[in-house]
């Protein structure tokens, strides 16, 4: 087990990269501590992947430092970094026996045949997968084949961190929030650093305690899930988290204000950034429709279940609101409440504003 | 790594050593050749392309072999194609087994075949012509395409048909417009093939020929057993029959591996 | 699923009646000789199995048939396991790949009497590259006209030549199709290159081999062109194989029942060892 720490990487496929463009990753400084779980967020070709390469040894970053309790491990091969990856599709060794499948890291590295009998039976356990242990690993189902390749990541009890990439594709999605129970369950046990790989919200939010949310080759934000939620460093962040998620309005500075249209809209602290588009960010969670407010046309009402999304137009902008009470009609006139400590500016896409708390 | 692929590079120049050979051999006079060994034409001569150009016996071997092999391509395919299709896509009588008998055929020995074939297509008077080859070679080139073809179809998912009728299309329209351009690695794999076989056999093409079809190949036996020593001329005759092959697997070179990696040829 | 459709036997039944024409109208006319005697003028006798039983007691047969082997034997031997290792060392991608298929693939792509008469004008004692080379600049005597041990080892090095491309061929195309990630665990698992072939490379390829092993034998079993050119199946009957014979008995001796009774126990051979190759090695699987 390991801290991980990532100083100042950069990657690019181009063997001459000149503008940042050309990068696929651009700057990472990152800390990962021993025993976390971290998760890398981010819609396909963020540049997550390339990352996560990096970290396992598959890819030599074009620039920066990556370590493993502080020791430079960035010109090591895969093998050498003690590391293990969990592949998108199930990587299992057809011809042999699910057990022969689990020994085989602990076989390679040359351990007794007596201590990898006890590992294993120890893994199978925790995988629930010991009534397998002698079947043929080619006949096995999604679900089970990904357990294995989980498994032997999880078997070698010197790995410095276990990866997951999008471990869950091919998964029936019934089986997708037993997987990932399973494999909060195993990280709780096994205390490994592990960093999981995806693009879906709701993996990441439940598996990770601190979740990296990345776009276009670029480290937008580093939190927690709750801090993800309630204070997106940057609007993609806000838009890409939640459901639906938060509106971005565009807005006119004047006045030493922020203004939607004609109406003023107050802010949660004051501005920082003084150039820049500027727009305002609330989740339609802090929207609320009533009397008071920016009047408003509702457009549109869906129905979510336990909740109702109304769009509403202020002018031409759309506005989402989530309200679980009275649901107004479409067409209606309503006004739209922003509330206040979750109204934030937002310039060139990152925060401009300080919070209300700090 | 450099040392690994050195492999490929000693076997690649393994491959072309004898070819170097023949084409090096057809540069040389008769005379040179006679003089004994050398490594390079010493005397570059043309004279013996020339001589396969200007007399008819040798190049109307060429554009013989060329007829016979394109009408066996098209009519393999023409027929393979609905055939591939059946097997593909629906279950019938028999189905299974008369895969298995199509393919058997590709196992018969050509030997086994010549006498007969003689026979066979003397009877019905088509000996000495360009159809004749042409259907012999679909013994064993009909079972090949139908089987390339067959793989390539059912990589290709039923939805694909479902959709096109419900959108009103016939079942012609939907297989030329819509299902053969979906499939055409496979068409050309298929063609690849049958081009092939029917290039390279000899066998049945010399049985089956006398004067009017006669293959090339069987114009350069002729002349390597009558003339003995006109090594030149049939070192350049012998150049010339690998120019199709090349020239066609150029064509095809991206969908072979494709082809070779579902396990069908 | 496919579903039932009776009338996709109209789709078949071009196919059906082509082949049919080619394989039982000829099929037939084998066993009607099989058990006949003629003496030209189509003039026929009754000879039951008696064209059988010679040839099974034949101690001619027995040697083509011990020679057959015995090069299909050694060319599968030899062009599996090359095969293999080449596709093995070629790059799984680059601008090269295509250019080493195109050359690879040259051979199979030329007439296989010029495959012949090409290693018959490369063999030359006096002035082809390798018997001048054999004889001249090695100092070995070689000269496949007189010594049979000379012969065979050219027409195993020629069918190698000739046919191993298509052992690579299959075998790159299966490891082509082998996903990085495959790779990519094992060098995590800390394999060894030779466990990465034997649990992931081998077990991948295993179907196109079984395809290549299957076309190699019925190929090398059927052989007839490039072996008559080149050597005429001299000297003496040392490189006379099946089909060789079968055209010297037929064609050159007319003897047209001797001749399709071994027709017929040559393509039974053939069907039978080529089920039993199938039968092997795809018997895993069925479990």
């Amino acid at each position: 087990m390991a801290k991980i720490t990532l100083s100042k990487l950069r990657h690019s496929y181009l063997p001459n990269p000149t503008s940042p463009a050309d990068y696929a990753l651009k700057e990472v400084d990152l800390d990962w501590s021993d025993g976390g779980a971290y998760a890398l967020l981010g819609p396909s070709g963020c540049g997550k992947s390339t990352l996560l390469n990096i970290i396992s040894g598959l890819l030599t970053p074009s620039e920066g430092q990556i370590l493993f309790d502080d020791q430079d491990v960035t010109a090591l091969p895969p093998d050498r970094r003690n590391i293990a990856q969990v592949f998108q599709f199930p990587v299992i060794y057809d011809t042999m026996t699910v057990y022969d499948n689990l020994a085989f890291p602990l076989r390679n590295r040359g351990m007794n045949e007596a201590m990898v009998s006890a590992r294993v039976a120890e893994i199978a356990t925790m995988l629930e997968v010991t009534d397998l242990l002698s079947a043929k690993a080619a006949g096995l189902s999604p679900d089970n084949k990904q357990k294995i390749s989980m498994g032997r990541g999880l078997v070698r009890d010197d790995v410095n961190v276990v990866m997951f990439d999008e471990p869950l594709t091919v998964i029936d999605p019934h089986l997708k929030w037993k997987l990932r129970s399973k494999l909060k369950e195993l990280h709780q046990k096994v205390q490994a650093t592990m960093i999981y790989v995806t693009h879906d919200q709701t993996e990441a939010l439940t598996f990770a305690d601190q979740v990296v949310v990345m776009q276009d080759g670029e480290v937008v934000q580093i939190g927690t899930p709750e801090e993800l939620f309630e204070r997106p460093a940057h609007t993609f962040v806000g838009h890409f988290i939640g459901s639906p998620g938060m509106n971005v309005l565009s807005a006119e500075m004047r006045d030493g204000g922020a203004f939607l249209g004609e109406h003023n809209v107050a802010l949660e602290g004051a501005v920082t950034a003084k150039e820049g588009t500027p727009q305002i960010g609330i989740r339609p969670e802090f929207v609320q429709i009533g009397d008071v407010g920016l009047p408003a046309t509702v457009r549109k009402v869906s129905d979510i279940g336990r909740h109702s999304v109304v769009e509403a137009m202020i002018g031409d902008t759309s506005v989402k609101a989530i309200t679980d009470g009275a649901v107004p009609e479409q067409g209606a006139a309503v006004h739209l409440q922003f509330q206040q400590d979750q109204t934030r500016l937002y310039r060139d896409g990152w925060l401009a504003t300080t919070g209300a708390a700090s | 790594m450099k040392k690994r692929s050195l492999i490929p590079i000693i076997y690649i120049a393994f491959l072309m050593l004898p070819i170097y050979w023949l084409v090096a051999m057809s540069f040389k006079t008769t005379n040179e050749i006679l003089a004994g060994f050398s490594l390079f034409p010493q005397s570059f001569t043309l004279e013996n392309y020339v001589t396969i150009f200007t007399d008819p016996t040798w190049y109307w071997g060429y554009i013989n072999s060329i007829i016979y092999v394109s009408l066996n391509t098209a009519i393999s395919l023409a027929v393979a194609l609905p055939a591939a299709y059946a097997f593909s896509r629906y279950r019938f009588l028999g189905d299974k087994t008369l895969f298995f008998w199509l393919l058997t055929n590709r196992m018969a020995p050509a030997a086994v075949f010549a006498l007969p074939f003689f026979q066979l297509y003397s009877a019905v008077e088509l000996f000495d012509t360009h159809i004749a080859v042409a259907l012999a070679h679909c013994l064993f080139n009909i079972p090949l395409a139908v089987w390339i073809l067959e793989g390539f179809m059912s990589g290709v998912p039923k939805e694909l048909d479902e959709t096109a009728y419900v959108d009103g299309y016939s079942f012609p329209r939907f297989f030329t417009t819509i299902f053969l351009p979906s499939i055409k690695a496979g068409v050309g794999v298929a063609a690849f093939f049958c081009f092939m076989f029917s290039w390279v056999e000899l066998l049945l093409a010399k049985t089956l020929t006398a004067v009017e079809a006669k293959p090339i190949a069987a114009t350069m036996t002729k002349t390597a057993s009558s003339a003995g020593y006109e090594l030149g001329l049939l070192a350049a005759a012998g150049t010339l029959t690998i120019i199709p092959g090349a020239i066609v697997i150029y064509f095809v070179r991206n969908y072979i591996a494709k082809g070779f990696a579902l396990g069908r040829v | 699923m496919k579903t039932q459709n009776h009338k996709a036997w109209f789709f078949v039944l071009p196919v059906l009646l082509l082949v049919a024409f080619n394989a039982l109208i000829p099929m037939m006319t084998v066993v009607n000789y099989s058990v006949q005697e003629t003496f030209g003028n189509n003039v026929f006798f009754w000879e039951g199995l008696r064209w059988f039983e010679e040839l099974l007691n034949s101690d001619r047969f027995h040697a083509a048939l011990g020679r057959q082997f015995l090069f299909t034997g050694l060319i599968l031997l030899i062009e599996v396991p090359l095969g293999v290792i080449i596709a093995l060392s070629m790059p799984r991608k680059g601008p090269w790949v295509p250019v080493c298929l195109v050359l690879m693939a040259l051979p199979m792509l030329i007439p296989w009497n010029v495959v012949g008469a090409m290693w018959n004008i490369f063999t030359l004692p006096d002035i082809g590259l390798l018997g001048y080379l054999m004889n001249t600049t090695l100092g070995i005597d070689y000269d496949m006209t007189q010594s049979p041990f000379a012969a065979w080892a050219t027409i195993i090095t020629m069918d190698v030549w000739h046919w191993t491309s298509l052992v690579v061929l299959l075998s790159y195309a299966g490891l082509v199709s082998i996903p990085d990630a495959y790779y990519q665990a094992a060098k995590i698992d800390g394999a060894s290159p030779f466990k990465v072939f034997r649990y992931i490379q081998l077990p991948k390829m295993k179907q196109v081999l079984t395809i290549a092993i299957l076309l190699r034998f019925m190929d090398s079993f059927n052989i007839y062109t490039e072996v008559f050119v080149l050597t005429g199946g001299g000297p003496g009957n040392s490189t006379t194989l099946l089909s060789i014979d079968l055209v010297k008995i037929a064609l050159g001796q007319f003897d047209l029942g001797p001749a399709a009774a071994m027709s017929l126990i040559y393509f039974a051979i053939t069907l039978l060892v080529s089920w039993l190759f199938y039968t092997l090695m795809t018997k895993d699987d069925a479990k």
